[in-house]
């Protein structure tokens, strides 16, 4: 890890105000070195989404209050604004979304929509835009592109439409792709290829990608690394051969477990049992704890500490007392007051 | 529990060989319509021709993509939508003219995916569950609200007077749950109905499921397009594909080989769980045709590398696969008869 990396972030929180005080990110620290694909996998209300927007600056400035760090190639990006942060938006950093239908616009064709984007961004001419269009449709591998170019969102299928808006999203060749739930609404047999073709352009372009699932199997398909989420923070960060073979945080074998991979018919679920918390208070002490079996009675006197098992390994709990606390790594929490 | 139990179930009035369900050839299409005079310009082939049983105190899992027919099988089996053709035979009697929908939706309830929007916004929980009792006629329903409440693992005395927006979603479906089996059903058929959970919520819901199907003796319809919860629950699964059965079988045989080539394709889908085995080939190109205008034939012969003349010009039927007679598929490879040139032979589908 001797490079600089491409994203980190430092105690990164996040605090929603309005009718009621959500405190969504709870002092974050990620890394993301070039070309890496990170999976960040959680449940709803984790802070996984909320991360990827606050990357792109997206949250409204008027209900969130953000709190941290956050250097991409070396700048900060909370202090961008006007050109700049369009620049950076779509240019270094870009996103795309579950839902296509509602992110791509309606009464614009798929062709004219790259082609401003790539107008914009890069400076070239119309002609010149039509043709990275085309050429990104290609890429992304959809039947007959000079055609699709002329089609509007609407005359495509689900998973044609996410084809496009990657081709939307990769036409400027960002070093950073958040991709936040990309395949969830699309049916399992679309669900693959699209994983297929993310791993096959990130092989092509070198980007980084941030991969935001719920879903375990989805993670291991595509990343390199996978971050566990919970209550808006990490709890858990490896490989994602560590993370599959040894989950060593009890919300992650939870996880691991729920999932029903390989488990007997009709046994008893290992569930975790209770909900998530609501996060209106600041969690000063493990978020897990009231569901965990494992607590401890220090479980809820502080925030436990993060432990590093082995190399490139992370977990915030204190059942890993005993190995050495991870130095200021992948995922080092912060000091704990 | 007591009060729960005092509610006489309904009568087994076939015995147990005659299948809880008889579905006989299910047909809807849904007409399109559009322009200025609204007329109808095409139609949806939602569910053709589908015929399955439901056994008595089995859970059969139905499998399939969007648009495969799924849902509107489930709602067709309890009358929710209208038959077009074909008929719904219920523990021998059949469905309309033997049995009254009424008489019949006592016994069977539905769970479904949204757990919000199948609430009543304005009544508290327990009234909720207790809406069905009343109707009915049946006697204290309030307390039999209670009691369910307690069963599925939400305590009355903090539940019973919050609306539905003041639940989260597990929450919520635990009391769609206990509002389904108010009625002391014989067939709960639940319709994507963990989908929405969270996988941490969603094994507690299973869990609940799999014990109150034997405490009360209940049969379960259990649609989803999770392979893995299907696997789980299920004694039988039914896969669909465009509006048709294309497999049907026992949950080992299926998961052990699958007969039909879409069948393969969907369980190939299936995330690996294995870093260092990953999917390399997506094993389909393309999204699921649109069920407006269905291929000829198999269905499945657009997307098929088996696919040959045959294949487009007639529709295979349901057919025994492998050594267990209950395994049937519905593929012209399975058919020696069929005129493939592959039929019978044994093919790395």
């Amino acid at each position: 890890m001797s490079e600089a990396p491409l994203l980190e972030i430092e105690n990164l929180h996040v605090r929603f105000n309005g009718e009621r005080t959500v405190h969504a990110i709870n002092g974050l620290n990620l890394r993301l070195q070039e070309g890496e694909m990170l999976g960040l996998l959680g449940e709803s209300g984790s802070g996984k989404s909320v991360t990827l927007k606050t990357l792109l600056r997206l949250l409204p400035p008027k209900r969130a209050e953000i709190d941290g760090t956050i250097r991409v190639n070396g700048t900060d990006i909370m202090t961008l604004s006007g050109a700049r942060l369009s620049a950076y938006r779509g240019g270094d950093v870009s996103m795309v979304f579950q839902e296509p239908a509602l992110a791509l616009d309606p009464v614009y064709t798929i062709g004219d929509q790259i082609a401003e984007t790539v107008m914009r961004h890069k400076s070239v001419g119309r002609a010149e835009a039509r043709e990275v269009a085309l050429d990104m449709l290609t890429r992304v591998r959809i039947p007959s592109p000079e055609r699709r170019l002329k089609n509007y969102p609407h005359e495509m299928s689900g998973g044609m439409r996410q084809r496009a808006m990657i081709a939307l999203a990769l036409a400027c060749r960002p070093k950073l792709l958040l991709a936040d739930e990309p395949t969830t609404a699309l049916d399992a047999t679309v669900q693959i290829q699209i994983l297929l073709l993310l791993r096959e352009l990130q092989r092509e372009f070198g980007m980084s990608i941030i991969f935001v699932t719920h879903d375990i199997g989805v993670a291991v398909e595509i990343s390199d690394r996978v971050a566990v989420m919970y209550a808006g923070n990490v709890v858990e960060s490896g490989s994602t051969r560590d993370i599959i073979k040894d989950a060593r945080h009890p919300y992650t074998r939870g996880l691991l477990a729920a999932n029903l991979h390989g488990v007997d018919r009709g046994t008893r679920l290992d569930a975790i049992a209770g909900s998530p918390p609501s996060l209106e208070t600041k969690p000063d002490v493990c978020s897990f704890a009231p569901r965990c079996t494992e607590a401890q009675p220090q479980c809820l006197r502080a925030l436990p500490p993060f432990f590093a098992p082995s190399p490139g390994r992370q977990v915030a709990c204190n059942l890993e007392e005993g190995h050495s606390p991870a130095s200021n790594g992948l995922t080092a929490a912060p000091a704990i007051a | 529990m007591s009060k729960t139990e005092v509610l006489p179930h309904q009568a087994d009035r076939g015995g147990p060989r005659q299948p809880l369900i008889l579905a006989q050839n299910l047909k809807k299409h849904f007409p399109v319509r559009s322009g200025l005079l609204n007329r109808q310009t095409a139609t949806v082939h939602a569910v053709d021709g589908v015929s399955f049983e439901v056994r008595k105190g089995e859970t059969l899992g139905i499998v399939g993509e969007s648009g495969c027919g799924k849902s509107t099988t489930a709602r067709l089996l309890i009358g929710l939508t209208e038959l077009d053709d074909g008929s719904v035979i219920f523990d021998g009697d059949i469905l309309g003219s033997d049995i009254s929908l009424k008489e019949m939706r006592r016994s069977v309830q539905m769970v479904f995916q949204d757990s919000y929007a199948s609430l009543n916004p304005r009544l508290t929980i327990a009234d909720s569950i207790a809406f069905g009792p009343k109707v009915q006629g049946l006697s204290d329903p309030k307390d039999r609200a209670r009691d369910l409440m307690a069963r599925v693992g939400l305590d009355p005395n903090r539940f019973a007077h919050r609306y539905p927006h003041e639940l989260s979603g597990g929450q919520r479906q635990r009391v769609n749950i206990a509002r389904a089996l108010a009625m002391s059903p014989r067939l709960v058929i639940l319709d994507e109905a963990v989908s929405a959970l969270d996988k941490s919520v969603e094994a507690q819901v299973l869990n609940l499921l799999t014990e109150l199907r034997k405490e009360f003796g209940l049969t379960y319809v259990f649609i989803s397009h999770d392979l893995n919860v299907v696997r789980y629950i299920s004694d039988r699964v039914l896969v669909m594909y465009l509006g048709e059965v294309v497999e049907v079988g026992p949950v080992e045989a299926i998961y052990a080989k699958q007969a039909h080539p879409y069948t393969v394709s969907l369980f190939a889908a299936m995330p690996s769980m294995d870093p260092d085995n990953r999917t390399e080939e997506p094993p389909l190109a393309g999204d699921p045709p649109n069920p407006i205008d269905p291929p000829s034939g198999c269905r499945f012969h657009t997307r098929c590398r088996f696919a040959e003349h045959v294949c487009r010009d007639k529709p295979p039927t349901l057919a025994t696969f492998g050594e267990n007679p209950d395994h049937l598929a519905a593929c012209h490879l399975r058919d020696p008869s069929s005129g493939h040139s592959l039929a019978g032979k044994e093919v790395a589908a």
